[in-house]
This record gives structure tokens, sequence and C-alpha cells, in this order.
């Protein structure tokens, strides 16, 4: 049953899966290959290390490895102009890396470090590169999708011809956001291309089991939102797809939904036993790994030879090799920075802390009477009648605890600590 | 000094913002060609055309989330929401977006985006556009929350929050929108976290949020002319930042709270003012300080239901006299 439905999942990606689809765009330029294989060999040992880091417990919370959807990822933003806006979801550390976004950085923010791209603020699902147009990760399934229609229409108001990308899986297609998102867009014509990231799952739950309609790409006709497919095995084709969809929404002013059809090789998150699909499905979109296909192709077609393959992921290795490195050697940020920029500074709020109970007073404020008296019982009692009874409570506890220390010493120093000064 | 109505003055506060700023603009359901549900965008969309007065569908998560990426990239949107409650369509955009960005990203970009909208009972408009949540925002760290009571605080307050730079939640009411109050020529954006005193009294403290500012001013006067106590009225203007030391200061004064809000007791902004009174004015208490707030219920239509569900004068007379009682 499992494995019919995905041979029919792939049979729905439409052109075809299998090399002979990658036949159908010619080869970019020497220079281009490379930075299109690099990057997505990048994407790839640098998501196997998150991994790896996260089962040695220096990342933690959730962790979503994009591993088999390297080519959407890279196809897609290699089709971006610098000045386009970027939006994703919380499966984004490829996104952010085809940016631009040092690698060095988004390890940084794994391990929550200072140096991390949002300083550690935001971890694995919320990264931020404001310098390179990437305007987040977002960890709400269809959080994104009204952000980026703003975002394109702050384009649009402001008179440029800058566009955006909102990328998205095939569960945020169910939200009320995806079709809310697709009308506001289409009724005010904004530069947008909605990309659906189709991995054939939200979270555990297959597509056709989680969507009525499992071509997503007519899934925005309703809403006047032009739909179209991409093989997202196959870098080239998803590459040319978003160029043609980009220009659409730039130029045509007629935001676009472009579904890339791909699969997610590892589990949902690192906490996932996979028990919702079969390893004979995982094997077969396998085979169709987009980072050994394209090199495969770049082999036969003379391109590169297997040794300057082998050169470039070595290369992909080391450069995350010190990305770990970095992330390891940054400091956690420091506990003071705990309010910094929750508000903007400005007129109506002058100084960080004015917000916060504790900062005015880090204990319960009992009185004047009681501060100057200090902690002794004594003192209190003279403070008046109303503190008789808590000096003589904490007189007790005091000799409680006196007692137990002069018959053994406490297992849990909490007993002693708890006991309250 | 010009008379105007709590409405006017929002309209004179907007139109004056996006002829001063490009960047401010509106959108929200039936602003432009309808004028506002309440009337408060009355002729913007002549003057500033439908670039910048933008009739949106109706769909609330995604008119805020349309806001927040806009604010993030460089816009100064306004979004009405034509009431309260249905702000809570979009509470997804507005905590773990609005409220959020700017922390979770350390810093790199900012939302500066208002978010204004109408709440309040009194036109027996029922349980989906009657409530009171302001406690409901002022729980949330990352917003300004703005509760403004009289025309020029609409208009002084509105102003400061299109100016500022944080995500504003502006909190209107629909009993106010057609009160009078003098409002000064050409003034400019006033402070948050700055509480009016709208009346001095030595005897007990009355803080009104929103339109039980109005209420308890009333409740006062009654107290001095029937009962001889003289009520201290703040209003405490915005929630988030608080002015909490003009409360306390006052609290020292009298010894005695009350506070009155027309949302919900539980976790209301009462319990809050409530907790922050004790804590740090617990030596100057001589009585509990007392809370009038909206009954527990969703807002009943039926008109004698309805009003005995929110607070009047003689609520807040009763509980300012309770605090007296063992005298």
């Amino acid at each position: 049953m499992a494995r019919e439905a995905a041979v029919s999942r792939e049979k729905s990606a439409g052109n075809g899966a299998g090399d002979g689809a990658q036949r159908q765009h010619s080869l970019p330029d020497k220079d281009t290959c490379q930075a299109v294989l690099s990057k997505m060999m990048l994407i790839r040992r640098f998501e196997e290390r998150a991994g790896e880091m996260y089962a040695k417990a220096k990342i933690g919370g959730f962790l979503h490895l994009c591993i088999g959807e390297e080519a959407t990822v890279v196809g897609s933003t290699q089709a971006m102009r610098d000045s386009d806006y970027l939006l994703s979801t919380y499966r984004e550390h490829g996104q952010a890396i085809a940016r631009g976004t040092h690698p060095n950085a988004v390890m940084a923010e794994l391990f929550g470090r200072v140096d991390g791209c949002s300083n550690g603020r935001g971890g694995s699902m919320h990264l931020f590169d404001i310098e390179r147009r990437f305007l987040g990760g977002y960890g709400i399934v269809g959080g994104s999708l009204p952000l980026s229609a703003g975002v394109a229409l702050a384009c649009d108001y402001q008179g440029t011809d800058d566009a955006v990308v909102c990328m998205f899986g095939d569960g945020a297609t169910n939200q009320g956001t995806f079709g809310e998102s697709m009308n506001m867009a289409a009724l005010w014509k904004l530069p947008v291309v909605f990309m659906v990231i189709n991995n054939q799952f939200g979270m555990g739950t297959a597509l056709e089991r989680h969507s009525a309609v499992t071509d997503l790409s007519k899934k925005a006709e309703g809403y006047g939102v032009p739909g179209s497919r991409c093989d997202g095995m196959d870098v080239l084709d998803v590459h040319s797809a978003t160029t043609e969809a980009l220009r659409k929404a730039r130029e045509d002013r007629e935001p676009q939904l472009l579904e890339a059809v791909t699969y997610r090789f590892r589990g949902h998150s690192m906490a996932d036993p996979e028990e919702y699909r079969t390893k004979d499905e995982v094997e077969e979109w396998r085979r169709r790994d987009p980072i050994a296909s394209f090199s495969k192709r770049l082999a036969e077609e003379g391109v590169f030879s297997e040794e300057d393959i082998e050169k470039l992921d070595q290369k992909a290795v080391s450069t995350v090799d010190e990305a770990v490195q970095f992330a390891d050697n940054s400091p956690f940020p420091e506990l003071d920075s705990l309010y910094d920029d929750l508000y903007v500074l400005g007129e109506q709020v002058k100084s960080r802390g004015w917000w916060s109970v504790d900062e005015r007073s880090p204990e319960p404020h009992r009185g004047e009477e009681e501060r100057e008296a200090g902690r002794l019982p004594h003192e209190l009692a003279e403070a008046g009648a109303a503190y008789a009874g808590v000096g003589e409570a904490q007189e007790r506890k005091r000799r409680q605890r006196q007692a137990a220390d002069d018959d053994e010493p406490a297992a849990d120093p909490r007993d002693v600590e708890g006991g309250g000064d | 000094m010009p008379v105007m109505r709590y409405r006017e003055a929002l309209n004179q506060s907007l139109r004056e913002e996006m002829e001063a700023d490009e960047r401010v603009f509106i959108m929200g359901e039936d602003i432009g060609v309808f004028q506002g549900a309440f009337k408060v965008t009355a002729g913007l969309l002549e003057q500033f055309g439908d670039r910048r007065v933008r009739d949106t569908p109706i769909s609330e998560n995604t008119i805020v989330g349309v806001g927040v990426g806009g604010a993030m990239a460089g816009l100064r949107p306004i979004v009405e929401l034509m009431t309260i409650n249905f702000s809570l369509l979009a509470l997804d955009q507005i905590i773990n977006h609005a409220a959020a960005i700017h922390y979770m990203f350390g810093g790199q970009v900012k939302v500066p985006l208002v978010v204004r909208m109408p709440q309040g009972a009194g036109h027996q408009l029922g349980p989906t556009h009657s409530h009171c949540l302001e406690a409901m925002y002022l729980h949330v760290p990352g917003l300004l929350v703005a509760v403004p009571s009289t025309a020029a605080d609409a208009k002084g307050l509105l102003k400061a929050a299109i100016q500022d730079d944080n995500p504003v939640i502006f909190i209107e009411h629909e009993y106010l929108y057609g009160q009078r109050g003098e409002v000064p020529e050409n003034g400019g954006p006033m402070r948050f976290g700055e509480a009016a005193v709208r009346r001095e009294g030595s005897d007990v403290t009355v803080v009104g949020i929103s339109r039980m500012a109005i209420t308890a001013e009333r409740a006062a006067e009654q107290l001095s002319h029937e009962h001889e106590l003289e009520a201290e009225v703040i209003d405490p203007r915005t929630l988030r930042p608080l002015d909490l030391d003009t409360i306390l200061d006052s609290v020292k004064k009298t010894n005695r709270a009350v506070i009155v809000e027309e949302g919900w007791p539980h976790g209301g902004v009462g319990a809050n003012l409530a907790a922050l009174i004790q804590e740090q004015a617990f030596d100057y208490l001589d009585a509990p300080v007392a809370r009038v707030t909206g009954a527990d219920v969703p807002m009943p239509y039926s008109k004698p239901l309805e009003q005995a569900a929110f607070p009047h004068e003689e609520h807040v007379i009763q509980a300012c006299l309770s605090l007296f009682k063992d005298l």
C-alpha cells in the first residue's frame, strides 16, 4: 500500500522522474555548474554535520534537515536577484546558506551562540540575515505567507522592481493563511512567488492523507494565482521554473504558485521514528538524489572529472568543519542581554527594563520597615507586630535546619536552601 | 482649545501622520469606500487615494501579517480591525510574529506597525463584538499597548504609536467614539508610559482602564458629593509601558486602591495591578486592593443583562466604600 502510494506520488511529479528529465535543460556555463553543485554539496554536508551535532547535544530544541531537497533550495535561490527577498519555514538552513549567509553564522545559531545569524535568539527554526534579504525562518506553519505578501506590498509601494520568494511546505497549503494570502496577493497584484516545497509529508502525514487536492500547483487557481510545477530533484528544472515564475511576478505583477516536487530523505525532525513510510519508498527517492544525479551528468558531459567533483565535496566538508569549530568557539550570549532588543529604543521606550517587574525589584518588596530591619528575626519583631509571626516562623525553620545539620549532612542541598532565608 | 469627538481626533491624527510621512498607510476592512465601520477613517480615501487607504478582504490574520511584512521592509502600516474580538483571528500574526520578530532575529529588523481596534460593551452587539481584551495584549512582551479614554489622548497617543518603531496595539472604545473633548491645536505625539491624574484626592486611589477611566471619574464626583470621600482617579493611558510610579505615589498617599476595568476578572489588568501594588507598596495599604471588573461571562445581548455585565458608577462607589467599612 505504502509502496503504491510512493509510486503514485512519483508519477504525480508529472514531468517524469529520473535522469531523463534532467536532459530537458542544457547545462549552464562551467562556473555556474560549479557554484550550483558546490552549494548543494555544502548544504548536504552542513545538514549531515548538524545532525551529528544534535546527537552530541551541541544543538538543542528541534532540528529539521533538508537533505534530499537541495536542488529545490539551490535551483530556486539561484534564480533570485540579490535585491529580492526570501522568506522560509523552520526547515531553512539550506535557504540561508544558499542566499549567502556564512555557514559559520548558521552553525553558531544552531549552537545558540552569540555569533549566530540571529544572535542565538532564534535557533534552527528562526534564522535571519537582513543583509542578504533573507527575512527569516518561521516556526509557525503558514505564518510567513502573509508576511511575504506584506514584503511584496512594500516592494510595490516603494516603486522598486524587487520581488519576493516565499517558501513553505505541502502542509502549509492547508492553513487559512494560504488562501488569504493568495487572494490578497492576486487582488493587489503583488510581486511574489509562493513556492510550495512538496516533500510529500506534512510532518508525518502523507500528502494524500492531508490534502484533498494532491496536485498542489492547482490549489491557488481559485484565488487567482496561477500555478506551475517543477521537478524538485532537478536543480536545472527548478531554476528554470523559478526564473519564469519570478519574471511573471516581477514584470507582469502576477503572483505565482510554484510547486517543487521533492522528497525529504531524513525524518521530519531528529525525533522522528519514521513509522509513516517504508524504507523502500525512501530508497526509491534516494535513487534520484539531486546531488548524485547532477554530479553524474556533469561527469558524463565532461564538465568535471570524478576527481574535480570529489575535490568540491572535500571543500564542502572542510567548510563545515570550520563552521563547527567557529560555533564551538563562539560564546553563549551574556545573561544580561536577556532583555536586549525586546523593544526598539526611541521616544516611547527610552531604556530597557521598565516593562519588567523583576527589573524594578528582584524580590517582592515587603515594605520599608522590613528592608531596614534586615533579616534577623529579632529585628523583624522590633519592626512591628505585623511581622512577629513571620519572625517566629523563620526562627523555627532556622532551628530545624540547625538540628538537621547537627544530625547528618543534608543529602540534597535544596533541603537546606529551600528552608527560606 | 478646539472641542471634537474622539473619532474625529483619531481621524485628524491619521490625516496628519499620513501627510507627514509617505511610508504611513492604512488598511483594513471597509475603511475606504465605506469610510470605516465607526467612521474613524472618513474622508481618508478621498484625500490619499487607494494606494495609501486600502480596503482589504475579510482576512484578519493576513491583514495583520501583511502589515508586519510591510513594516519589516520599510513601511509604517496602520491596520484597522473592526473590533478587538476580530483580532483573535490575528493572534498568530500579532503574538508569534509582530511581537517576537525584533527579538527573535537579534534586533536585525523592526516592526513599526500599529493595529487599531475598538473594544467594549454598551451597543448590544452580543458575545462576539463587545469584549474588552486589553489584558490579553498587556500579557505579551514586545508589544506596546495604548488604551486612550479622551479625544486628546486618542490623538496624541495615536501619533506617538505611528511614529514609534515598535508594534503597537492601539485599543479604542466603541462608547468613546462619540464623546467630545478638548484637543490641543497643533499637538504633537504624547509620551507612552505617562499616566494622567484625572482628579486629585486623598482618600482612595481609583485606577480606571479605557472607558472605565470616565466611569471612575464620574463615580469619584458622586463619592465626593454623597459620601465626602475624595478619590484620586488615575488613567494609565498606556498599559505597556505602564506608569506604575504615578499609581504607587497615589497609593502611598491614599493607602487604598480600587482598579476598574471592563474586561474579565481572571488574569485581568486589575489582577496584574493588584499584584504590582502589593509587591511594591504593601506597607502603605490599609485595605486589600479592590477590583471592579466586567462579569465573568461572554457578553449577553439582552439590554438589561448587558448593562449588568459591565461596571457602572455604582459598582465603583460600592467598591470604594467597602474599603472603609471597618473604620
